[in-house]
């Protein structure tokens, strides 16, 4: 698969030549993605020499293409990654060997997740959110159990969500392998809460055996009671 | 016969209708005016024609080919949790937690059976049927207790729902376009939940107390040499051509760099899978 910067470089070369060359359909198509990464690449820089002016600005996730998309998960990676980053530093009172160890497993899986999209990304990736947990009390079970519930079950609805938003085949695949995972950690969750529940019908429909599909407005609607970062979705 | 509003009423099924019906900007411009154009008696037709070019087009045979072939594992997985809970006495006691979790299981797979037989059915294309009698669950001979034995029992639904992740995540590209892919990613992620489900099943001692985890860790961590293949491939660390390990100076042990990306199969490999435990 193409790297995204190196794809990028050439979408800004083709910027250039749609001044020259007569405005196809295609061109400008392309010349609108090259668009959305050049803004990216003025917030990235706005983010290093003024911080404070881009946490105030907030970010904005343009769906009209994929870089749009690739944010948005990773907008939920840095989520989930910041949430069990915390839970594993500061375990809840009397955590059993065997739940540190998995919460440790999904803590390293989103992290590993959120910088495979700010790498995959490159300059076209948003700045880092604040994160704002307030309503979680890090020292009981059943509030970081629950909290985790809500966040796989929102990411493995996100993602079915925007599956079919996606225009590459490789990023479709790339969204497939990570949405798996996250179903996996929805159940194991769920499971640690109530043993039995790993697919009930709060998530799976009983008449279609289908998971729960959302669209990014539902989610990130979801989502912003935990980020202070105002997140923006346009095009959507 | 009011046009606008059964268009208004499929679009909140459907949120892409318009698109559709005509992709460029002017959609609803042109329908109106097609609308004013048409006579009243004619209008159903008209939507027919419509609705062939908006989802018609779509369900090619190849989509239904692919359609036919999750069906195939769909069927291969409902049988084996059907006949374990109607005909094998004394490896699920009612009551338990693992007849519960079973009996969801095969509930969620005769759903996806029916489903997809529908949709295949709806798209004008001859949906594949199999009885038990079919398929053969100890793998031509290797798992013979599989109908005796909890433990085996267990092992082969692991590796009938990992193998079903991995195919539904081999066949989305093929379904890109069509309002069956995200279908498939719903009843993709479902597989995982069942997945993850089972490997905590066998981690427990009355599973055989497998060291296992929810995830799928390296090329083969299901202690059964016989489903290597299942596995082929899973111990990948390289996503995009990015290194997943320790990425950008994060701690992310090989292990977790395999776990937190699963991989896909091809329809031919899932179908050497299958071919095991199909007559």
């Amino acid at each position: 698969m193409k790297n995204l910067e190196k794809q990028e470089q050439e979408l800004l070369q083709e910027e250039r030549s749609v001044f020259t060359a007569p405005l196809q359909r295609r061109s400008f198509l392309q010349f609108a993605g090259a668009g959305a990464a050049g803004v990216a690449l003025v917030a990235a820089g706005c983010k290093k020499d003024r911080g404070d002016l881009m946490t105030s600005t907030g970010v904005t996730l343009d769906f009209k293409d994929d870089f749009g998309i690739l944010n948005y998960a990773y907008a939920l990676e840095q989520l989930e990654a910041a949430f069990y980053v915390q839970v594993v530093k500061t375990p809840y009172a009397s955590m059993p060997a065997n739940e540190l160890a998995l919460l440790t497993d999904i803590r390293d899986h989103e992290v590993a997740h959120r910088e495979f999209f700010k790498n995959a990304l490159s300059t076209a990736a948003i700045g880092s959110l604040e994160v704002n947990f307030s309503k979680i009390d890090f020292s009981s079970r059943a509030s970081v159990l629950g909290t985790a519930k809500a966040f796989e079950d929102l990411g493995v609805s996100a993602y079915n969500g925007a599956g079919k938003m996606i225009k590459s085949v490789d990023y479709l695949l790339l969204a497939g392998k990570i949405v798996s995972v996250e179903a996996r950690h929805a159940a194991l969750i769920r499971d640690l809460l109530e043993n039995g529940t790993f697919a009930n019908t709060e998530v799976v429909a009983a008449s279609t055996g289908l998971d729960t599909s959302r669209t990014p407005a539902a989610v990130l609607a979801i989502a912003g009671g935990f980020i202070k970062t105002e997140v923006k979705a346009i095009n959507l | 016969m009011n046009i606008v509003n059964i268009l208004e009423e499929i679009e909140k099924v459907d949120g892409e209708i318009y698109e559709r019906l005509n992709p460029r900007r002017k959609a609803m411009k042109e329908f109106y005016n097609f609308g004013s154009k048409v006579a009243m008696a004619s209008v159903p037709l008209a939507i027919g024609s419509m609705f062939k070019k908006a989802y018609g087009q779509t369900v090619t045979p190849a989509v239904i080919s692919i359609l036919n072939f999750a069906l195939t594992l769909e069927y291969l997985e409902y049988h084996f949790y059907n006949h374990a809970l109607l005909a094998a006495p004394g490896l699920l006691t009612p009551g338990t937690p693992a007849h519960g979790a079973i009996t969801t299981i095969r509930d969620h797979e005769k759903a996806h059976v029916d489903l997809l037989a529908g949709a295949i059915r709806a798209a004008g294309g001859t949906p594949v049927s199999f009885e038990y009698a079919q398929f053969d669950y100890t793998g031509k001979g290797n798992f013979n207790s599989v109908y005796d034995n909890y433990v085996t029992f267990l092992a082969v639904a692991q590796a009938f729902e990992d193998t079903g992740v991995r195919a539904y995540k081999g066949q989305a590209g093929g379904l890109m376009g069509s309002p069956y892919l995200e279908v498939a990613l719903n009843i993709h992620s479902v597989e995982a939940r069942h997945a993850s489900h089972i490997r905590q099943m066998r981690k427990a001692t009355a599973g055989g107390g497998v060291n296992i985890k929810p995830w799928i860790t390296g090329a083969n961590d299901s202690g059964v040499a016989q489903v290597a293949a299942v596995y082929l491939g899973e111990d990948n660390v390289n996503q995009a051509n990015i290194t997943i390990t320790n990425i950008n100076g994060q701690n992310v042990p090989v292990s977790a760099a395999t776990e937190s990306f699963d991989e896909p199969l091809t329809r031919a490999a899932v179908e050497g899978i299958a071919s095991l435990f199909i007559r």
